[in-house]
């Protein structure tokens, strides 16, 4: 495998549409229409059609009234009424035990936790409320139709609470699930798809993405399934495994890398909790190397969880052993973002072209 | 939103020289007493009086200290839309008196805790501009090195237990220190600040259920500027009257634009807390600036509603209006004082502006207090190397 690949100092750049030019197979016809839109009104989209293609579907949370913080619940109020969409008052743990309840109901909450960084209050609602409850009522009761949404990762400027990834804290707790979109047309399928599901789901949405990720996304109503990995790139010498705005960085490395000579694999994870472990079982025991990135902090990240699986399935097809290129093990900084973030050149240095007996903190 | 207006009662004071003679500014420290504005609503104690003790260099001070505050707050307005202040930015300026007032009553060993609009706080705790500026644009000789921002502000040496971002989240942290105040039979008390939206949240119940059980110390701050972001009070509570939502913890209602009468509410608090346990204080106060930098906050309220706060309860005008009329300053004294403080703000924003940012090797100091101990690399992995602490 070749030799370390030449580094630009350029800051990243995130592109406009280039997801559209992505050989992606999601469910889309050819003969609907499409619009091009970005990741909030994608995701407005989808709630709307939630909303009216369920009528005991609720959209609640802090300022989802007139819009929403991240314009994301634009036009719902006005529309379906203020006894479906209305605001909440500042408490977190009250907003997700009031989904709990309603959901158990049989009715479809969906949830907007304003920023995630903000959901830990609602932590003990979540994991020994919402996952639990189908479990220890031996299925009389379940609380599926709860789905909680929440913008996550880093936008910039966020700071310490802003700024956070916690999904895999989430990925610990067998009895939810976990969903990352990349981009505005997987948002829509996946969103609706959550909403959905007979099990209650977190719905990550990258905000850096909001208005800087644009697509041609079908305005029709479809669905994408989850816990499918995507392979949104093929390639034959490294596999490259991330979800949501971190593909967009790692999308970078590939074509870096291609430059030099090597194929990259890229991997759309998609549903991080069911994940698909076989789709990378299969890219790995094809190309023999792996990388996996992500923006939270690397020490017990999911990046560990996908890799302690692949060394099980895979060990004796690994060239190399498992890269990981995630954030530091810092909270996270203000003035410091770019040092902590895991940006295309630490994917570039860090994937397993380099040796494996450096210590990486990648 | 009550409309006060300057009672003429206040007038009545002992006016030992005749308004021929000038004092000379600040040094003078004849007492004087001035009557709120308005009544104290209380609940489940008596109300103090509405006569507050004063002397003339504390009513110059004051009038001094919340100039600079508003100068200090609309220079970090400008500073942020020259991009030269990043992240968030949460303005205090209409709200300078609930600061003033509560540093007049007490002392440096009573701890103040708040949530993120704590610029004002940090300066009234004794920061220096120039500590402030730097913090804000990031740069290392800020009061926590240029790791925090706008949020978090922290002075040790003055009991200032800062600025945090998770809106009700420091309530329960008062509750702890005032516990330790207690224990250590220090004779102070902490203030625990925070917004009416952060009242809804439900760890507040839990650190007053705790403060009342125990008697410690605490005194809850509720800074009522009507709006919990965007979102107006009688539409995230059902009861607004904070200062009763203690249910069995006393409380009282204060006219939060009228420094003196939070430094006698402050004070009664005070003396409250340290006896009987818990007290829960409502500062009804008013915002000028949105909720932060990125709020233009006239979508939920309108202007007229904001300049007639502006008209009628500033609370820089309405100590302006004591000053004169006790005869301490002329107009023109005054115009220069603002002149010499904008002046100092301009000179403390030079400075910053030369200070450099952190080291990138800091980015990991003080995660714990032994650190990793082993290497780490920037963002292209041959300028910028680090050997963790």
């Amino acid at each position: 495998m070749a030799s370390l690949l030449s580094r630009f100092c350029r800051k990243l750049a995130l592109p406009g549409s280039a997801h559209g030019s992505r050989m992606t197979s999601t469910t889309a016809c050819g003969s609907e229409t499409v619009k091009s839109l970005n990741l909030y009104s994608a995701i407005n989209q989808a709630l709307h059609i939630a909303l009216e293609t369920d009528p005991r579907s609720y959209v609640f949370g802090e300022d989802v009234g007139f819009g929403g913080v991240f314009r994301c619940t634009t036009g719902l109020a006005e529309r379906f009424g203020k006894n479906r969409v209305f605001n909440t008052p500042l408490c977190e743990q009250g907003i997700v035990g009031f989904g709990i309840g309603l959901a158990a109901m049989g009715n479809r909450a969906v949830v907007e936790i304003q920023v995630a960084d903000y959901i830990y209050p609602a932590f003990d609602q979540i994991v020994n409320e919402a996952a639990k409850f189908r479990y220890r009522s031996g299925n009389q009761f379940n609380c599926g139709g709860l789905t909680i949404r929440a913008p996550y990762g880093a936008v910039g400027h966020g700071g310490h609470y802003h700024s956070q990834s916690p999904e895999a804290f989430f990925c610990h707790v067998p009895g939810i699930k976990v969903v990352i979109p990349r981009s505005p047309r997987e948002a829509k399928g996946l969103l609706l798809s959550s909403i959905r599901d007979p099990n209650p789901v977190v719905f990550f949405e990258p905000k850096w993405l909001y208005r800087q990720a644009v697509e041609e996304v079908p305005e029709h109503d479809y669905m994408i399934p989850l816990s499918q990995a995507e392979i949104i790139r093929e390639g034959s010498d490294i596999t490259l495994v991330g979800w949501g705005a971190q593909l967009t960085v790692m999308e970078q490395a590939c074509l870096d890398a291609e430059k030099e000579g090597i194929s990259c694999e890229l991997i759309d994870l998609k549903t991080l909790l069911p994940w698909d472990k076989e789709t990378v079982e299969a890219s790995v025991k094809k190309t023999g190397r792996l990388l996996i990135s992500h923006e939270a902090p690397i020490t017990g990240g999911f990046g560990a969880e996908i890799s302690a699986t692949i060394l099980e399935r895979c060990f004796l097809k690994l060239e190399a052993p498992v890269s990981r290129v995630c954030g530091l093990d810092t909270p996270f900084p203000l003035v410091f973002e770019p040092f902590y973030m895991p940006t295309k050149n630490k994917a570039s240095s860090s994937s397993s072209l380099s040796s494996p007996s450096k210590t990486h903190i990648f | 939103m009550a409309l006060s207006r300057l009672s003429s009662r206040s007038n009545i004071i002992s006016r030992p020289l005749s308004a021929a003679f000038r004092r000379s500014i600040s040094t003078d420290t004849t007492p004087i007493t001035i009557e709120t504005s308005l009544p104290f609503t209380a609940h489940l104690c008596d109300p103090p009086s509405r006569s507050v003790e004063s002397s003339t260099q504390e009513l110059l001070s004051f009038f001094r200290t919340m100039a600079l505050m508003r100068r200090m707050e609309i220079a970090a307005d400008s500073l942020y839309k020259a991009k030269l202040i990043r992240g968030f930015c949460h303005l205090y300026d209409g709200q300078e008196a609930v600061a003033i007032g509560m540093e007049a009553a007490i002392t440096k060993k009573d701890a103040i805790i708040t949530a993120y609009r704590d610029h004002c706080i940090f300066l009234g705790r004794g920061g220096s501009l120039y500590e402030v500026f730097a913090e804000l644009m990031g740069r290392q000789d800020g009061c926590s090195r240029g790791k925090g921002g706008s949020m978090h502000f922290y002075k040790k040496d003055s009991s200032f237990y800062g600025g945090h971002g998770i809106v009700g989240a420091q309530v329960p942290l008062g509750c702890g220190i005032a516990f330790a105040q207690k224990y250590s039979k220090e004779e102070a008390v902490t203030f625990a600040m925070y917004g009416d939206g952060a009242a809804n949240q439900g760890q507040l119940f839990e650190a007053l259920n705790i403060s009342a059980l125990w008697d410690l110390p605490s005194i809850l701050v509720c800074e009522n500027n009507h709006y919990g972001m965007g979102t107006a009070e009688w539409r995230a509570a059902k009861s607004p009257s904070y200062y009763k939502r203690g249910d069995y913890v006393p409380g009282l209602k204060v006219d939060g634009m009228d420094a003196f009468a939070v430094k006698q509410a402050c004070k009664f608090a005070k003396e409250h807390a340290l006896k009987n346990g818990p007290i829960i204080l409502e500062m009804d106060t008013y915002r000028y600036h949105g909720h932060s930098m990125s709020d233009p906050g006239s979508t939920y309220r309108t202007r007229d509603e904001i300049s007639g706060v502006r008209q009628e309860r500033d609370p820089i005008e309405r100590i302006k209006k004591l000053v004169l009329s006790h005869d301490l300053a002329t107009e023109k004294e005054l115009k220069d004082m603002e002149k010499e403080i904008r002046k100092e703000v301009d000179d403390a924003i030079a400075k910053a502006k030369d200070c450099p940012m952190p080291e990138p090797s800091e980015l990991f100091t003080n995660v714990y207090v032994k650190g990793f101990g082993t290497e780490s690399f920037g963002a292209d992995r041959k300028e910028v190397k680090a050997a963790l602490p």
